[in-house]
This record gives structure tokens, C-alpha cells and sequence, in this order.
């Protein structure tokens, strides 16, 4: 048991009976879950993109719901992971108590947030792939190269659920969580480049909104999405990794302070 | 058994544990052989659950060695775990699953296979009166009904050593009593159990050996029964109605020792017919005479003011 606050974690693969735990619990009610996380997207996604793609001429050389599909996708996987991390974790940890009955056992802290990190991961996963499968029938995308968005979505939902395991621990109650999406969530999908290119924004917001996690995942997809290598694949993929890390790292932390005390 | 030494399953030696500026627990030894029953006492906020948590291996104590089925604490506690149940203060049932999923999702965390867990339900509910509740849903059982659910999940990795953190709170007497019979059985089994309440009876009931813990120092240690003799008289009289009070302190040489609550008198006593012909004589005044229980032993030893 790390009780020790900065330790590295050590789940190893004990973490999976945590995994499994929030998988069976999302098996009763997966339809609903599934088709609420895809209805809302693709409402915005297609109600934008034919209605206002419209008025448009081409938006990034494409026409603009074509623009918007890669947007949709990984704006809502960050949607997936984050709400996964604050709303059900917090539930889990703070008002069902799950997190302390699982402490009781031979695991530790550290699985349990590894559990919680792969299973908000796996859920954004779901919602994005949701996604993706819809664009590729609407014809949106043809490429075969759109199959490695899936990584993408993968990683892009460690990323945010990581970073959502953070705020789940300072979180002294559910209306916490408003913060983050007023504060740092809703700028950010206006700044990363989901709605309209990233460069039409000031230079100076254009440059610090490049080292946004969202901006990084929509840099990855869009490209893919249209049926292009990205540029800059390694410095992406890094940068996700990195914020997943680092956040995975300071979440333990956090949280060991709050409920190992 | 007299010549069959058995191991401690729980050794905590020189325990403290800090929050702030507030000692909660304050350097605390006891040691709980193996099969036994130990119940730690003590009023709200006296640090039981502290120490449970410490035993657990759930908070590092600021000084102090912990021992649980032979495995240092915390640095091993991962193990210790493994043949350790808990029932915790606060049921933590999984809303979200029926009552076999429960027993099932929690025997996963101890490595255990589905098939073997699946086939340990029937057992673990009949012995939590739960018989034929596989597929219930949690609303729909009783407080007292979770609360045994709590108790057979805790028991699903058929552990050596069960913590019950105030296991009969909030409980109605038909459902206590059940859990009493039940944590017999499991003492009969060869289980050890460590258990915290302020309910005496209980403890009286139930504990081989218990301690009282105030202000996070043990006041005392041992058997119940010799509690009760090393620490009280054996006779109490409760004297009430609306003059007790005055009626007593003008009479306070016919106990060994008196105290006055409210409109209560508490004469504790070793020869109690003085006092209760004095009281034959006093027709206004109402009494109850009664030998020394471990409640009379708590108040004693932690006072009688509120804790918060």
C-alpha cells in the first residue's frame, strides 16, 4: 500500500476487477448510454455542418461538416472521459462509498485509480468509436487511414480522464465540477480547432491554445479523418502521453491525501 | 487447548496516530489471539475507527508496529488483506448491482475465480439469513438486510480475521440479535473478530476480551467479567422520580459510591439492604435494583458528558 503521498503508483493488473466493476454496471444500461452519448454530437455536428456548412465555402479545403467530423469526435470523447472521471468517480469515491469497500480488499488506492483511468478511457472510447462509425456511413470519411483515429480516441480519453481524476479529487461536492467545464472545458472546444480552423484566433491565443490536450488530439484526427499522415505525429502522441502521465501522477497524490489520511 | 499456543492475530504495540495538532490515538498496546473475540469500547470520536483504519493498513500511524495475521502493517498490508474481511461502520453495498453481483464484483478484488464465488453465494447468503436473495435489487432490502449483506461479502474470501466497525448501529433488537448469533457461529468457526461499539451489551455478549479506549488512551483491558469486578461495586440501585436527587445526597453513605444524573441516583454498592430499606421507607420514590453491568464500567471510566 502506498500510503506514502508521492510514491509512483504501482497498479499493476490488479486494477482490471475495478475495470471489470464499472463495465458491469455500464452493461445494464449500454443502449441508453450509448445512444445519449452519440445524439447529442451528431446533432450539433450535422445541424452545423449542413445548416451553417451552408452559408459556408469550404472550411480547411473541405466542405465544413466534413471540417467538423474530426472535431465531434474528439470533443466528445473528451465529453466521455472527463464526465466518466468527475460525475461516476465522484459518485463511486464520495457518495456510494465503492471506493473505500474496494480499499477493505487486497487493493489499493493505486488500483483503484488506475481502474477508474483505463475504464473512463474505454468509455470515450466507445463514445467516439460511436462516432466515427457514423461518420464513415454518412460517407464523411473513406480512408482507410481513418482507422488510426481509434488510437487516437484511446489516448485522447486517458488524457482527459486523467485530467478529470484531478479535479475528481479536490472536488469537495458535485457543483465543483462546474469550474472545470466553465473555466477550462468550454474554452478550450473554442480554441482547439473543433468549430473553425485554430489559426483564424489572435496569434497569441493561436500559440498557447497549440499546447491544449484538445488541440493536440484534433491535430492527430482531422488529418486521418481526411485521408492525410498529420504532421508532427511523434510531438502529439507525446504530448497526450505525457499530460496522461504526469496528470495519472498528480490525480495519486491528490487523492492519497484525501483518502488515506 | 491450554497447551496449544496460538499466534496473535493482531499485535499493535505503541500505536499513535496524529491529525492536526489532535492526538487521536495516543499510544495504544493490545494484542488479539487467534479465534478470539476482541471488542474495542469507547465513545464518539475516542479514536476506534482510527485504529481500525491503522490496522487495516488504510493510514500510516505517525509511531507504533502493527502485526495482522503475521504481516507488518502498512508496509504488507496488501497481503494481510487478502484473509482479512471488513464491515465497515457505513454500509458500502454497490447500489447498482443485485445482491449476488455484489458478493460476486467484491470476491474479484481477492483474485478470486468467478466459478468459485458463484459457488459460495448460496452458503454466504443462507448464513446471512439472505437465503433465495440472489436477485435482489439493494433498494429493495431493509437497513437490516444490507447490513447482513455487508457481513456476508465480508466473508467471501472466507477470511481469518473479520473487522466489524459498529456492526449492530442502527439496527433494530430483532436484527441485532440475529447478527449477535451470527458472529458466534463465526467465533465457533475459529474466526477471530475485532469489533468497535458503545452498545455493552454487545461487548458484554460477545467479547472474549475487550478494551476501552477515551481520548485515544486504552483505560483498561481485559475480560469482561473481570472488568466488572476490578473496576465497580457489584450492586447498583437506580433511584428516580422528581425528589431522588435531594432524597439521595442527604443519603449518599448507603453506597460505596453515588452519582446523580438528571433525576436519576446511581447508588453502586457492595451490601445494598441499608439502602433498600431506607427506600422501603420513601413509598414517592421509584427504584431499580440490578447487579453491575460493563455499562456501569464505561461510564465510570469515560464520564457521563456528551461526545460530540
Amino acid at each position: 500500500m502506498n500510503t506514502d503521498l508521492f510514491a509512483i503508483p504501482r497498479p499493476g493488473l490488479r486494477w482490471i476487477p475495478v475495470w471489470r466493476r464499472n463495465f458491469l454496471v455500464w452493461r445494464k444500461l449500454a443502449i441508453p448510454s450509448v445512444l445519449g452519448n452519440l445524439a447529442d454530437p451528431l446533432i450539433y455536428m450535422l445541424g452545423l455542418g449542413y445548416g451553417l456548412g451552408g452559408l459556408l465555402p469550404q472550411v480547411g479545403g473541405v466542405s465544413y461538416v466534413s471540417f467538423l467530423a474530426a472535431g465531434t469526435i474528439v470533443s466528445s470523447t473528451m465529453n466521455a472521459a472527463t464526465f466518466e472521471a468527475l460525475y461516476s468517480a465522484f459518485s463511486r469515491m464520495h457518495v456510494q462509498k465503492t471506493w473505500d469497500a474496494i480499499l477493505n480488499t487486497p487493493l489499493s488506492l493505486d488500483h483503484v485509480l488506475a481502474g477508474e483511468l483505463v475504464w473512463a478511457a474505454s468509455k470515450s472510447l466507445l463514445s467516439g468509436l460511436a462516432i466515427l462509425l457514423v461518420i464513415a456511413a454518412l460517407g464523411l470519411t473513406t480512408s482507410p487511414l481513418a482507422l488510426w483515429v481509434i488510437p487516437v480516441i484511446f489516448l485522447t480519453g486517458l488524457a482527459f480522464a486523467a485530467m478529470g481524476l484531478i479535479v475528481c479529487a479536490l472536488a469537495p461536492s458535485y457543483d465543483f465540477f462546474m469550474y472545470y467545464f466553465t473555466l477550462f472545458i468550454t474554452p478550450m472546444m473554442l480554441v482547439s480547432g473543433v468549430f473553425f480552423p485554430a489559426d483564424q484566433l489572435p496569434a497569441a491565443v493561436h500559440a498557447v491554445a497549440s499546447w491544449l490536450p484538445l488541440a493536440h488530439a484534433v491535430a492527430l484526427a482531422r488529418p486521418l479523418l481526411l485521408g492525410n499522415v498529420p504532421q508532427d505525429v511523434a510531438t502529439h502522441v507525446a504530448a497526450l502521453l505525457a499530460i496522461s502521465v504526469i496528470a495519472f501522477g498528480l490525480a495519486n497524490v491528490l487523492t492519497r491525501r484525501r483518502l488515506l489520511k | 487447548m491450554a497447551t496449544l499456543k496460538l499466534a496473535d492475530a493482531l499485535c499493535v504495540r505503541g500505536l499513535r496516530k496524529r491529525y492536526d495538532d489532535h492526538e487521536v490515538v495516543a499510544g495504544i498496546d493490545f494484542n488479539v489471539p487467534s479465534g478470539t473475540c476482541f471488542g474495542l469500547l469507547g465513545p464518539n470520536g475516542a479514536g476506534k475507527t482510527t485504529t481500525l483504519r491503522c490496522c487495516l493498513g488504510l493510514t500510516t500511524p505517525d509511531a507504533g508496529q502493527i502485526t495482522l495475521n503475521g504481516h507488518a502493517i502498512p508496509q504488507d498490508s496488501e497481503a494481510a488483506r487478502e484473509r482479512v474481511g471488513v464491515v465497515p461502520q457505513f454500509d458500502n453495498i454497490d447500489p447498482d448491482f443485485t445482491v449476488a453481483e455484489n458478493l460476486l464484483v467484491y470476491g474479484r478484488y481477492f483474485g478470486i475465480k468467478d466459478s468459485i464465488i458463484r459457488a459460495r453465494v448460496p452458503d454466504l447468503l443462507d448464513f446471512a439469513g439472505l437465503g433465495g436473495k440472489e436477485s435482489a435489487r439493494i433498494q429493495t432490502l431493509s437497513g437490516g438486510m444490507k447490513r447482513r449483506l455487508t457481513l456476508a461479502r465480508a466473508l467471501v474470501n472466507d477470511p481469518d480475521i473479520v473487522f466489524l466497525d459498529e456492526p449492530t448501529t442502527g439496527l433494530d433488537p430483532q436484527a441485532r440479535h440475529l447478527i449477535w448469533e451470527r458472529l458466534k457461529q463465526l467465533t465457533a468457526r475459529g474466526k477471530t473478530l475485532i469489533l468497535t461499539t458503545h452498545f455493552m451489551d454487545e461487548a458484554e455478549r460477545l467479547c472474549d476480551r475487550l478494551a476501552v479506549l477515551d481520548h485515544g488512551h486504552l483505560v483498561t483491558e481485559g475480560e469482561p467479567r473481570e472488568l466488572i469486578a476490578a473496576h465497580i461495586e457489584p450492586q447498583v440501585v437506580e433511584v428516580f422520580g422528581d425528589e431522588a436527587a435531594a432524597w439521595a445526597h442527604s443519603r449518599g453513605t448507603l453506597g460505596e459510591r453515588l452519582e446523580v444524573a438528571g433525576d436519576t441516583a446511581f447508588f453502586y454498592c457492595r451490601d445494598v439492604a441499608p439502602l433498600l430499606a431506607a427506600l422501603a421507607d420513601a413509598p414517592s420514590l421509584r427504584y431499580l435494583h440490578r447487579a453491575a453491568s460493563l455499562e456501569d464500567v464505561f461510564i465510570k471510566l469515560t464520564g457521563r458528558e456528551l461526545r460530540d
